[in-house]
């Protein structure tokens, strides 16, 4: 995309809280509502003498997202110290990996506007988390708790050149995490954290521009937002004949604009040199084998297989694959009613549109998959019809009631007996002389009027097929 | 049973079995350290609850509990190591009122063998310093000669056990910080090979160096304290996995079959003070006479170990002090009024105030070494020298057992002397640093008098994990020193 003869590079740092029970390098608890500094013990707070121990668990979770995310897995990666002085940062260093990280080189695919993109991963390394600072004007009050709490942090590549291609990385990966059930990917909880790194440069021009870093966002639609923003400010600075200061900026959701927090004058020398307390991180190849072989199906894969196994169109497929509980819900429907097809229809447009009125997670729904796929096997089994089975959804969804039940208790069975249909179309006809004579007449537009009269005196119950094919014979007498 | 010369044997065997409480043995060693410590200032804090953990051992024992196998035998902690409910200082302002919610494991272990606790032992500031004179609670005298200084890091706790205001003690070597205090002293310091004992709690100054180790009267006190110390710590990633071997029971003096090396570089240095000279050869020949067989060996890369030390220790430390911020913990700076006060005054105030001289030299030393621009040719050389020396020490235990050789280049010095010019005080590790540097085993065993009457160590040094060779030398040497059971006299 370009505006004015420019172009933007964008590129995407995101930190991912890995959903380990434990720290990163403590035993502490991640629980997420406990109370100010309740997960917290001498390591996480730095006291002296303590030391870290790596949490094994957080390494796998690394592993396999830098497997997922085709990278390629350090036989040996080193913890090294970034230093730094913040309140929040109780050892005045921060424990990351800087020249040795565990994940390198990868890629990622994606379809922006239904064109496919592929950025690539730079690296993937894993850290520890800050504690939080809440300022009260005079004052500030710490909250150690995230402190130690186990960080992924995914570099892209320069490869984006938009803010929409960036926006759906970002999505992707997030995708890729939740799949592998690694972090919540909760952007405004902050488990998920995108910072951008954005430049402009005439279309032609090899070298990048002055890259300005964005943070502060808490949802993909802000990445998007802040993007688009900090790319025509940057353009508007160019024309103008300024240059662009490298420099930290943040999103104000209030205001729709990025405002600088720190320019590159203030930038600091982290110092970094490896933890003497920890040793390197030693994978072999069994264990990083080991690891992939574990790896649950991917979103991509997922989504074949919805179309080969289950026949679903390509949107279908796209769509129920965004989540992991979706895709699962899908399948597990779809293994119930023995329509796949019919199952998806019924999650796409009904289920979706309720859970999204009612601003509820798929996990979340009150009806699940099993009654979902009970229902949809009632109308092909042909108990009910169609139309009785939307007031039967909307009953489960009203009420979480199984659909045998609620069948059964409004009384809607369907009438497939021909012979009782054909009592009911006989009465209807000799009830209407007048419209059996001018149907016969050539009115054939009156066939709409007899179904409905029909139905109406099934009560709505009569098989509407059975009804359409008696009914034809009946009224050609 | 004198306690003054009652091994930790004895004094175990003497609780455990009733024949004395360790209440009063608790009680003997407590009120000596309160008498005579004004003289030394060997500590920081007694432990006012010491009697009452002595009472509730005894409890124990009555009801017919082995205690451990240090049962009822006072220690005194160097105030390096966490213990919990007791103000542990690491010798600085910073965190003079700091009290530790978790004890050290060394500390635990301790505790759990049997050890009452006596109190805190002074030492200099994050144990920066080799005399002991940098400590933010005042400088500790040489008992045997209170013009002079301790030695350090560890002189409160060399000082201490010289005198016996406790029956042992442990003390951290980062560059020679248990065996140039244990020398000064005469007491038997040991630093066993880096990984054996946990750092866990204890405060951190160079996380690469750091070691602990005991400072005891005896070879065998030795061995057995590094018995409870020594083996694996989940909690510290660093610890070895291997066994500890029960060196009290394999001590023996005969030396047969070892080869002893003399390491060139520090044998033909010019510096070395007469009377260290006459008790290093004094040691060659016991150990000769005890059949031990003299090779020769080198390590020339020891000639740059020094810088290398200052290099990579002062590296660390600036970074492992960064905690000590005043917003946790530990001494925080006040100000009259906050107007105009920003988040950097406050760190600025805040360690300005609470960090001594020397500490602060390092800390600036060790950011200028890690900065952008001098990282690879500072630090990293370092790095790579001490790896290329630590071979050349693996060379040299091809050829031998053990490095014998002075701890320091003179005896104790007078207090007040070096403290002023920080190179002159460097230098005093000259002969200990590279032990660290290369994560071996290291002792000091006092072994001659000086003229003036000071003591003088020597040093004993083996290859990674070989403890009990060295304790053997040790002990081997111990039976024919001339410092053996003396307790110097404090008035």
């Amino acid at each position: 995309m370009s505006t004015k003869g420019y172009e933007a590079v964008i590129g995407l740092e995101i930190h991912a809280q890995l959903k380990t029970n434990s720290k990163m390098f403590c035993s502490d608890s991640t629980k997420f509502d406990a109370a100010d500094n309740e997960n917290t013990s001498p390591v996480s707070v730095g006291m002296p003498g303590t030391l870290p121990v790596v949490n094994k668990t957080a390494i796998e979770f690394s592993v396999k997202t830098g497997l997922a995310l085709g990278c390629e897995i350090r036989r040996k990666s080193v913890f090294s110290r970034k230093n730094y002085f913040y309140p929040d940062l109780p050892k005045g260093y921060q424990i990351s990996q800087y020249d040795e990280p565990l994940c390198e080189h990868g890629k990622i695919t994606f379809k922006v506007d239904d064109v496919e993109k592929t950025v690539s991963i730079t690296r993937a390394h894993m850290e520890e988390d800050a504690g939080k600072s809440n300022h009260f004007g005079e004052y500030t009050l710490i909250n150690y708790n995230r402190s130690g709490i186990p960080l992924l942090e995914i570099v892209s590549g320069p490869d984006m050149r938009s803010a929409a291609e960036a926006a759906q990385y970002a999505r992707t990966v997030r995708q890729v995490l939740r799949y592998l059930d690694v972090c919540d990917g909760n952007l405004e909880e902050g488990s998920l954290r995108c910072d951008c790194n954005v430049s402009v440069r005439k279309v032609g021009a090899e070298k990048f521009g002055t890259k300005v870093e964005i943070k502060n966002i808490n949802s993909f639609r802000f990445v998007e937002k802040a993007i688009d923003f900090e790319i025509d400010r940057q353009i508007d600075a160019v024309e103008r004949g300024e240059k662009i200061l490298q420099e930290t900026r943040l999103w104000d959701p209030d205001k729709n604009r990025t405002f600088s927090m720190r320019t590159k004058e203030d930038a600091q020398d982290y110092r970094y040199f490896p933890d003497p307390d920890l040793l390197p991180v030693i994978l072999t190849g069994e264990q990083i084998e080991k690891f992939r072989q574990e790896l649950p199906e991917l979103p991509l894969a997922r989504q074949q297989r919805f179309m080969t196994e289950h026949a679903l169109p390509l949107y279908d497929a796209e769509v129920l694959t965004t989540e992991r509980e979706l895709a699962d819900y899908f399948e597990e429907t779809a293994k119930i009613s023995g329509n796949s097809k019919a199952a998806s229809n019924w999650i796409m447009t009904e289920l979706l549109r309720e859970l999204k009125n009612a601003e509820k997670s798929i996990v979340d729904s009150p009806i699940k998959p099993a009654a979902l796929g009970k229902m949809v096997a009632l109308i092909e089994k042909g108990t009910i019809s169609g139309k009785m089975g939307k007031t039967v959804f909307q009953e489960m969804w009203a009420s979480g009631q199984d659909p045998e039940e609620i069948v059964k208790a409004k009384g809607l069975v369907q009438i497939t007996d021909t012979s009782a249909i054909e009592k009911i179309i006989d009465e209807v006809i000799a009830a209407n002389p007048q419209q059996t004579a001018d149907y016969r007449g050539g009115r054939v537009k009156l066939f709409g009027f007899f179904v409905g009269a029909v139905m109406k005196a099934s009560k709505g119950q009569a098989n509407p097929e059975t009804v359409n094919q008696l009914l034809t014979k009946k009224l050609q007498g | 049973m004198d306690l003054l010369k009652a091994s930790f044997k004895d004094i175990a065997g003497a609780v455990q079995g009733k024949k004395v409480s360790a209440r009063e043995v608790t009680k003997f060693f407590f009120d000596r350290a309160e008498k005579l410590d004004p003289k030394l200032n060997s500590y920081i804090q007694l432990n006012d609850k010491a009697l009452d953990e002595a009472s509730s051992l005894d409890a124990r024992i009555v009801k017919g509990e082995n205690v451990g196998p240090l049962a009822g035998v006072p220690f005194g902690i160097k105030d390096m190591f966490c213990t919990k409910g007791l103000k542990t200082t690491a010798g600085s302002k910073i965190l003079a009122n700091f009290v530790p919610p978790y004890d050290s494991t060394v500390v635990e272990r301790l505790k759990k063998s049997g050890v009452t606790i006596i109190g805190k032992l002074n030492q200099d500031e994050f144990a920066m310093g080799s005399s002991n004179e940098t400590s933010a609670f005042g400088a500790v005298k040489n008992p045997w000669n209170t013009d002079c200084v301790p030695g350090g890091s560890s002189g409160g706790s060399a000082a201490a056990q010289a005198s016996r205001l406790c029956a042992g003690t442990v003390g951290t070597d980062t560059g020679g910080s248990i065996r140039q205090p244990a020398s000064f002293c005469g007491i038997v310091g040991v630093k066993p090979t880096y990984g054996r004992i946990s750092r866990y709690g204890i405060v951190a100054y160079a996380s690469s160096l750091d070691q602990a180790g005991p400072m005891v009267s005896t070879v065998e006190d030795a061995a057995l304290s590094l018995e409870v110390m020594c083996g694996h710590d989940e909690r510290d990633a660093t610890t070895s996995q291997r066994q500890v071997p029960r060196f009290s029971q394999n001590l023996k003096e005969d030396l047969k079959g070892l080869k002893i090396g003399l390491m060139k570089e520090y044998m033909t240095g010019s510096g070395l003070h007469a009377d260290v000279q006459k008790t290093v050869q004094a040691a060659i020949d016991t150990v000769k006479a005890r059949g031990a067989e003299i090779v020769e060996v080198s390590v020339p890369l020891t000639e740059y170990a020094v810088p290398m030390y200052y290099l990579i220790a002062a590296s660390e430390c600036s970074s492992n002090l960064a905690r000590y911020d005043g917003v946790k913990y530990g001494h925080r700076a006040q100000f009259e009024s906050l107007g105009g006060v920003d988040l950097e005054d406050f760190y600025k105030k805040t360690r300005g105030e609470g960090f001594g001289k020397e500490v602060k030299r390092r800390i600036m030393l060790g950011t200028y070494c890690l900065s952008s621009g001098y990282y690879d040719a500072y630090y990293n050389k370092a790095c790579q020298v001490r790896r290329l020396m630590r071979n050349q020490y693996d060379d040299a235990f091809k050829k031998c057992d053990i490095i014998l050789s002075p701890v320091t280049t003179s005896p104790a010095f007078r207090l007040g002397d070096r403290i002023s010019d920080p190179l002159a005080m460097y230098l005093n590790d000259i002969f200990t640093v590279s032990t660290n540097l290369a994560g071996l085993p290291g002792m000091s065993v006092p072994f001659g008098m000086s003229a003036d009457g000071l003591p003088i160590g020597v040093q004993l040094t083996a290859h990674h994990f070989e403890e009990q060779k060295m304790l053997n030398a040790g002990f081997a040497l111990e039976q024919s020193s001339s410092v053996k059971a003396k307790v110097p006299h404090v008035y």
